[in-house]
């Protein structure tokens, strides 16, 4: 099977509201996918809708090339984190994975596999409704790992977790792709994703606003943008203004520049004898990128995206 | 990082087998691990029995005897009733006129006439006078029995008030002769042939042309026995069939007398002539005399020759069925339904339901073993609860001195496991409403309101009888049919509504009627289930 997820052209009404709008893209295998948008973009709904929870309008979606209710042993062809909270809180951790065990045949030898691979050992025989959200996260990975499937999916797993937690997410999330697996992890919090992500799907209002690699999209972000340090900011922003340049007040004494090239920026403040202290290329943050797409997504798709297709076409 | 130069994953844990044993074992892995429902079966269990066992010390009326028996000191009270030849409590007295009958033999009768006395249409304070009249069960005609002991086997040929000829035997035998009344115009020739253990009974209307009207057999029959007239009649009864109050009626004895005008015999008859007397206990009842003239004979009597039935009217019953041990069913119900429902809703109420169909995709197939799971489990807590409840039930019921009318294993097995079955196909329905309406409180409360409501409102002396039993009919509580092991005999007049242990529907259809709710129920869940986002 191809460790792949494929969604394409999902639309998806919830009463007069439009969930999932033309929902297009592809988790490729060996890497992590970052899921990202706003609240309320469709990001749950669309996992809902590629494990056959939810009946999308229109469209399909496939895991490894079928369709998830086909699929006979599903939780080994796809491990699922939808919800971490989805536990009946006075069973024990160790009967609740050992319930989806026996729901695909597996064992409870498989059980204890994967509640050592998550870490949870210690706390197995408690009751699930006494966990923390952190703990509860670590045993919705468990259940996810236990039919060692090709394909993860995760919403928002970095939820609840302590640094210490998150560190331990990252590293198991970059494991799990390093083993040739498709990973797909929604997160709203761009800053989680950073270190982690391979690939960006960023969605808004129902549908892909761009599906590109992470350094691509760092490297948009930073590319033409320039960051100058000058004590006199309005004088710099009025002559580079004036050149052609958008300009943005970043700090007290920063400006950020995109539309000019770094030369033609210390040439102009030279030229109009603007003092200025540094220029230098901006480093944007995945947080920042994220921010500047999902800003303004209308203006975006005019603009940003057609940016990145020339980008990547250079 | 392009997909192409990516090493494909390569699970190393093989998947198991995929069936639908797999899904049973998940869902039993799911109910047995949360403590709560398998404590709620556990106090199902109890509370049937407790409430059952409630139900068999409750009662105190268990010292008045029907056919008058002696009475135990020491708080407990027992009465003594004669069992009949299948070990059923009955009633047996009348006025016999008889002789001994040396091996075979028979005996022709012509009855030309059937009256008798009514207590007062008023029994109030003061106490108007009898009056005549039959009430419909008075009979009088031939009989053939073991022995003057009450409750021996015997065979009889009688005509009744309103039944026309009937050859009864053994207490619950009953055959259908001539139909209509006797009058002088129209008088009765009846006939009992005896044959070893076989009597046959003949009747004809012109002494000529006789039809037979059965024949029975009467294991063990003595070589002689006793064969002769009699007359009795069956208390009369005033109830107040609007509401279904157990003793809501005076019951007064009635007496009936025939005339007899043609006796001829065959065989050998070692005895010189007839004697009378009372057969049965004399108590208030034992009214009854002969007239013989002329070879017509007169003779009257009050009492009956018949079962005992539970719940009969009488100021107070008879004794205790097995059904009387399971009147916690009922309580025992209601945790049954929370736990079954909460096998679905709560997994709604925290999303799992999501996990269990992510596991599953197969919706139906979820349901299915979900409900399979659920009715099982149900089921053994039923049969074990009702087991313990009617053994439990007996003892209790035989230390306190009252009565348990006997029933045959058949009716026993069916009683418990029936009971058992109930508690299943409750527990699906509540499962199916579960899944429905994905609200626990919700569905508890219709599952509660269309079994267990009913059946309290039907069997309590709360509705008039025909409401009472039009529920027992059409709401799913009509399952508690299944549980009557009290037995309706025609040929005894009683009250035979569900408050004193007699449902309107046959037991299976009963239970039948539970059946198609939990189907259609099944049916909608499934249909929802499969249509649902969830
Ligand atoms: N069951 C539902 N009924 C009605 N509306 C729904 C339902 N599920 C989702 N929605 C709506 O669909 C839209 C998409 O929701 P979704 O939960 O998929 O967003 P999301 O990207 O996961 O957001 P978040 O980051 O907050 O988790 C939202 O506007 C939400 O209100
Ligand atoms: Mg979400």
């Amino acid at each position: 099977m191809e460790a792949t997820i494929e969604v394409s052209g999902l639309r998806k009404k919830f009463g007069p509201h439009l969930a999932l709008n033309g929902m297009t893209f592809t988790v490729e295998p060996g890497q992590v996918t970052g899921f990202v948008g706003p609240n309320g973009a469709g990001k749950s709904t669309t996992m809902r809708v590629v494990l056959g929870l939810d009946a999308a309008d229109e469209g399909t979606a496939l895991v490894g090339g079928q369709p998830y209710a086909s699929l006979r042993h599903p939780l080994s062809h796809v491990g699922a984190l939808l919800d971490a909270a989805a536990l009946q809180p006075s069973r024990s951790a160790r009967n609740h994975l050992l319930w989806l065990a026996h729901s695909q045949g597996l064992t409870a030898r498989r059980v204890d596999a994967v509640i050592e691979q998550a870490g949870l050992e210690s706390v197995v025989r408690r009751k699930a409704g006494g966990f923390s959200l952190g703990m509860r996260q670590r045993l919705g990975i468990a259940a996810a790992m236990l039919g060692d499937p090709p394909v993860l999916m995760m919403d928002e797993p970095f939820n609840g977790m302590d640094p210490e937690g998150i560190v331990w997410m990252r590293g198991f999330l970059r494991s799990l792709a390093g083993q040739g697996r498709a990973v797909l992890v929604s997160s709203h919090l761009m800053s989680e994703l950073q270190d982690t992500a391979d690939h960006l799907v960023v969605v808004g209002r129902g549908k892909v606003i761009a599906d590109t690699s992470v350094r691509e999209l760092l490297s948009a972000a930073s590319r033409d943008r320039i960051t100058v340090r000058t004590t006199t900011r309005s004088e710099a922003m009025t002559v580079l203004a004036h050149a052609g340049a958008t300009v943005a007040a970043t700090g007290r004494d920063t400006l950020t520049i995109s539309g000019l090239p770094a030369d033609r920026v210390v040439a102009l403040l030279g030229e109009s004898a603007v003092p200025f202290s540094e220029v230098s290329a901006h480093h944007a943050s995945l947080e920042e990128a994220y921010m500047e797409l999902t800003k303004d997504e209308v203006e975006f798709r005019a603009a940003a995206a057609e940016d990145t297709t020339e980008e990547a076409a250079r | 990082m392009t997909a192409s130069t990516v090493t494909q994953y390569r699970p190393a844990q093989r998947p198991g087998r995929d069936g639908f044993a797999q899904l049973l074992r998940a869902e039993w892995t799911k109910f047995r691990t949360v403590r709560a429902w398998v404590i709620g079966l556990v106090i199902a269990v109890l509370v049937m029995i407790g409430v059952g066992l409630f139900g068999a010390s409750a009662g105190g009326s268990s010292c008045q005897a029907v056919s008058g028996g002696p009475v135990r000191t020491g708080g407990a009270c027992a009465p003594t009733f004669p069992a009949g030849p299948g070990g059923e409590p009955v009633t047996d007295s009348f006025y016999f006129v008889r002789q001994p009958l040396a091996g075979n033999g028979s005996i022709t009768v012509r009855i030309s006439s059937l009256t008798g006395l009514l207590p007062p249409a008023n029994p109030g304070p003061v106490a108007t006078d009898t009056r005549p009249g039959l009430v419909p069960w008075a009979k009088a005609g031939i009989i053939i029995k073991e022995s003057t002991r009450p409750g021996s086997a015997y065979a009889a040929m009688m005509v009744t008030a309103d039944h026309g000829v009937r050859l009864q035997n053994d207490f619950t035998g009953d055959t259908k002769g001539q139909p209509g009344a006797v009058t002088t115009t129209s008088p009765r020739w009846l006939r009992l042939t005896r044959s070893g253990d076989t009597v046959t009974g003949f009747d004809s209307a012109d002494g000529t042309h006789w039809t037979q009207v059965g024949t029975v057999h009467l294991s063990g029959l003595a070589t002689t026995v006793q064969a002769g007239l009699f007359a009795t009649s069956p208390e009369y009864s005033v109830i107040s069939q609007n509401f279904g109050g157990g003793g809501g009626g005076s019951i007064l004895p009635s007496q009936a007398t025939a005339v007899f005008d043609h006796v001829g015999r065959s065989g050998t008859w070692p005895a010189s002539a007839w004697s009378g007397g009372y057969i049965g206990a004399a108590g208030g009842s034992g009214i009854g005399k002969y007239h013989q003239a002329s070879g017509r004979f007169t003779v009257t009597g009050s009492g009956d020759i018949a079962p005992i039935v539970a719940g009969s009217g009488n100021s107070g019953d008879p004794g205790k069925t097995i059904t009387d041990h399971l009147v916690g069913t009922f309580a025992g119900l209601i945790a049954v339904i929370v736990v079954a429902t909460l096998f679905i809703t709560a997994e709604y109420r925290r999303d799992l339901i999501r996990t269990t169909l992510t596991a599953t995709p197969r919706r139906g197939r979820v349901l299915a073993a979900k409900a399979i799971v659920i009715s099982s489990v149900t089921f053994v807590a039923g049969l074990v609860a009702a087991a313990a409840g009617v053994i439990i039930g007996a003892q209790v019921s035989h230390a306190r001195g009252s009565l348990v009318f006997p029933v045959s294993w058949l009716t026993e097995v069916r009683v418990i496991a029936g009971t058992a079955a109930l508690v299943a196909v409750a527990a699906v329905l509540a499962l199916a409403l579960g899944t429905v309406l994905r609200r626990s409180a919700a569905a508890v409360t219709i599952v509660i309101v269309a079994i267990v409501l009913p059946y309290i409102l039907g069997v309590a002396s709360i509705l008039p009888v025909g409401a009472s039993e039009w529920l027992l009919r059409i709401t799913p509580a009509a399952a508690f049919a299944i549980q009557q092991a009290a037995v309706q005999y025609p040929q005894v007049n009683a009250l035979y509504t569900p408050t004193s242990g007699y449902f309107p529907l046959a037991p299976w259809a009963g239970l039948a009627v539970l059946c198609g709710y939990a189907a259609l129920a099944l049916i909608l869940a499934t249909i929802m289930l499969r249509r649902r986002d969830v």
